[in-house]
């Protein structure tokens, strides 16, 4: 029963616009304080949800009980067609095998190198030959830009190359689900684009299905409004997005615990409702 | 009053709680995949090798101060020729494996837990368990195995090095023969004071590495929290010390010296 049901589950998270995250119901609270109330989401196959929020809004706690890192207190939590919150740490390691995440900060391993940090995954959890890690390690070290970086410690790099080499790490073993915690937050605003950039390749060229949780609107709206593509030379393009594509990215606004606006950039720009329109100005 | 009674001892039994739960998954990760084997190599070598020079200075300095004192004390008794006899005994049933243990604690269990807190405040064990380490096989189980099979040895190191310091004062301060020193030192040592010196580092060594690692793995609240966290480690890891110390003795005298 079981194998059917996985293989169910396999069928129809192939097909394109399968949903690949399905928060339901999901309630959690630390001690007295209510963090999420009763939230909602399903995140399709290769679409972007954005969420945001003001500071303490529940955004990061929605992420980390997608990763499992947190156990939601009620609701159902489905990931790849695994329900996350029912599964034991041991069981959630092949969960955590397609969910790459970055974390605030990026929370790079201070003691090893940038080689280390980005082919962490595959040196220690996986058996493939260190020749193979290393090739992939500089491929995607390629893909960010930093393949000069590639012995340097994490202390040596700059924030936003850190943030980058968060994004390689995560990338490093081809999930197929990103969820970026504030991954460009206290970054300046070119530096904050040059992540976005790499947000936008990730899910436009490798068909990474994204969760950005971020209370930066200026990269929230120009992931969402902007799109990878490849030029005849094969050079990568980040142009506006069409109209097709920018639906594909969604908007979710926390508040006290609960969704208050789900839609398109379109639909939030135009809110009138007060809080939202306060939280855009 | 009473309720801040009963929240401090709600926390503290929720403590002792996630403590026993750490030490029983450390201990049955160690027998179990995946075994991360160069942490462990790499963890023997830092508690082991790293806390060397610390051990041998305290073991050479104990032995000698302990010589010189108690040679005082002998001549009272006109029994300076077994001041050897004294140094080895003490060294090696109680002060050998206690003070290595409490070096251990400033150096090794201070260490761990700013580690452990330092990667905690900043995200690095979320990112680990993201990644699909399990951070309790990653990052306890090598230091708890290098803190039981190192503090023995540390501990051996130390005995031998005090008693090597108290011949030297006892040779060229108190005037008694080597011959005799050592001597007298085989003469009085028994095979129950050798298991008791060599039991008591293994659960010394259980408890620093432990200790340290569930402060660490517990820390928030920024770089002040990884500050308090380390100070709590060496805390509670000297009293652990000192009190482990004294049950295995009444253990020892009340089961192997009857």
């Amino acid at each position: 029963m079981t194998t059917q049901t996985s293989e169910t589950a396999r069928r129809v998270l192939s097909e394109p616009g399968a949903p690949v995250v399905v928060f339901d119901h999901v309630q959690l609270a630390f001690d007295d304080k209510v963090v999420l109330k009763d939230v909602s989401f399903t995140l399709v196959k290769g679409h972007t949800k954005i969420i945001l929020g003001a500071s303490g809004s529940g955004k990061s706690t929605a992420v980390k009980i997608i990763v499992g890192l947190l156990k939601a207190d009620a609701g159902v939590v489905w990931v790849n067609g695994e329900r996350v919150d029912q599964l034991t740490e041991r069981e959630l390691m092949a969960v955590r095998n397609d969910l790459g995440m970055i974390f605030q900060e990026g929370a790079l391993f201070d003691s090893l190198t940038v080689r280390e940090n980005v082919g962490y995954k595959l040196y220690e959890e996986t058996d493939m030959p260190l020749e193979q890690v290393d090739r992939r390690v500089e491929e995607v070290l390629g893909f960010i830009d930093l393949v000069e970086h590639i012995d340097k410690m994490p202390s040596e790099l700059s924030g936003g190359q850190r943030r980058r080499v968060a994004i390689a790490r995560a990338m490093a073993f081809k999930p197929s689900i990103m969820l970026y915690d504030e991954a460009t937050t206290g970054l300046d605003p070119i530096t904050a684009t040059t992540v976005d950039h790499e947000i936008i390749k990730l899910r436009d060229l490798e068909n990474v299905s994204s969760i950005i949780v971020t209370h930066q609107l200026r990269d929230a709206f120009y992931v969402a409004t902007h799109m990878a593509v490849r030029d005849k030379a094969g050079r990568v393009q980040i142009t506006r997005a069409t109209p097709e594509k920018e639906r594909e990215s969604e908007f979710i606004m926390l508040r006290d615990g609960l969704i208050n606006f789900e839609g398109d950039a379109d639909s939030l720009r135009k809110s009138t409702d007060p809080y939202i329109v306060s939280f855009l100005s | 009053m009473l309720r801040l009674v009963e929240k401090w001892a709600k926390q503290a039994a929720h403590e002792v709680q996630e403590y026993v739960y750490l030490t029983g998954s450390a201990f049955t990760s160690i027998f179990s995949r995946p075994f991360y084997r160069h942490d462990v190599v790499e963890q023997f070598d830092l508690i082991g090798f790293g806390s060397l020079t610390v051990v041998l200075l305290a073991g050479l300095f104990t032995g000698a101060a302990l010589a010189s004192q108690t040679g005082l004390t002998l001549d009272q008794f006109g029994a300076r020729p077994v001041v050897g006899r004294l140094v080895s005994a003490s060294m090696i049933k109680e002060l050998g494996p206690v003070l290595t243990a409490l070096m251990l604690t400033g150096r090794v269990g201070s260490g761990i837990a700013a580690e452990i807190g330092s990667m905690a405040v900043t995200d690095q064990i979320n990112a680990l368990r993201a990644l699909g380490s399990d951070p309790v096989r990653k990052l306890v189980v090598p230091r708890v195995l290098a803190g039981i099979f190192m503090a023995p040895v540390l501990t051996v190191i130390s005995d031998f090095i005090g008693i090597l310091g108290g011949w030297a004062v006892a040779r060229y301060q108190l005037q008694v023969s080597s011959s005799l020193y050592w001597a007298s030192i085989t003469k009085g040592l028994y095979m129950e004071d050798v298991w008791m010196g060599l039991t008591k580092p293994f659960v010394f060594g259980f408890l620093i590495a432990t200790i340290a690692c569930h402060v660490g793995l517990r820390t928030s609240g920024g770089t002040a929290g990884v500050g308090k966290a380390t100070t709590l480690s060496v805390v509670a890891g000297s009293v652990a010390v000192i009190a482990a110390d004294f049950f295995v003795t009444q253990l020892f005298v009340g089961l192997v010296y009857r």
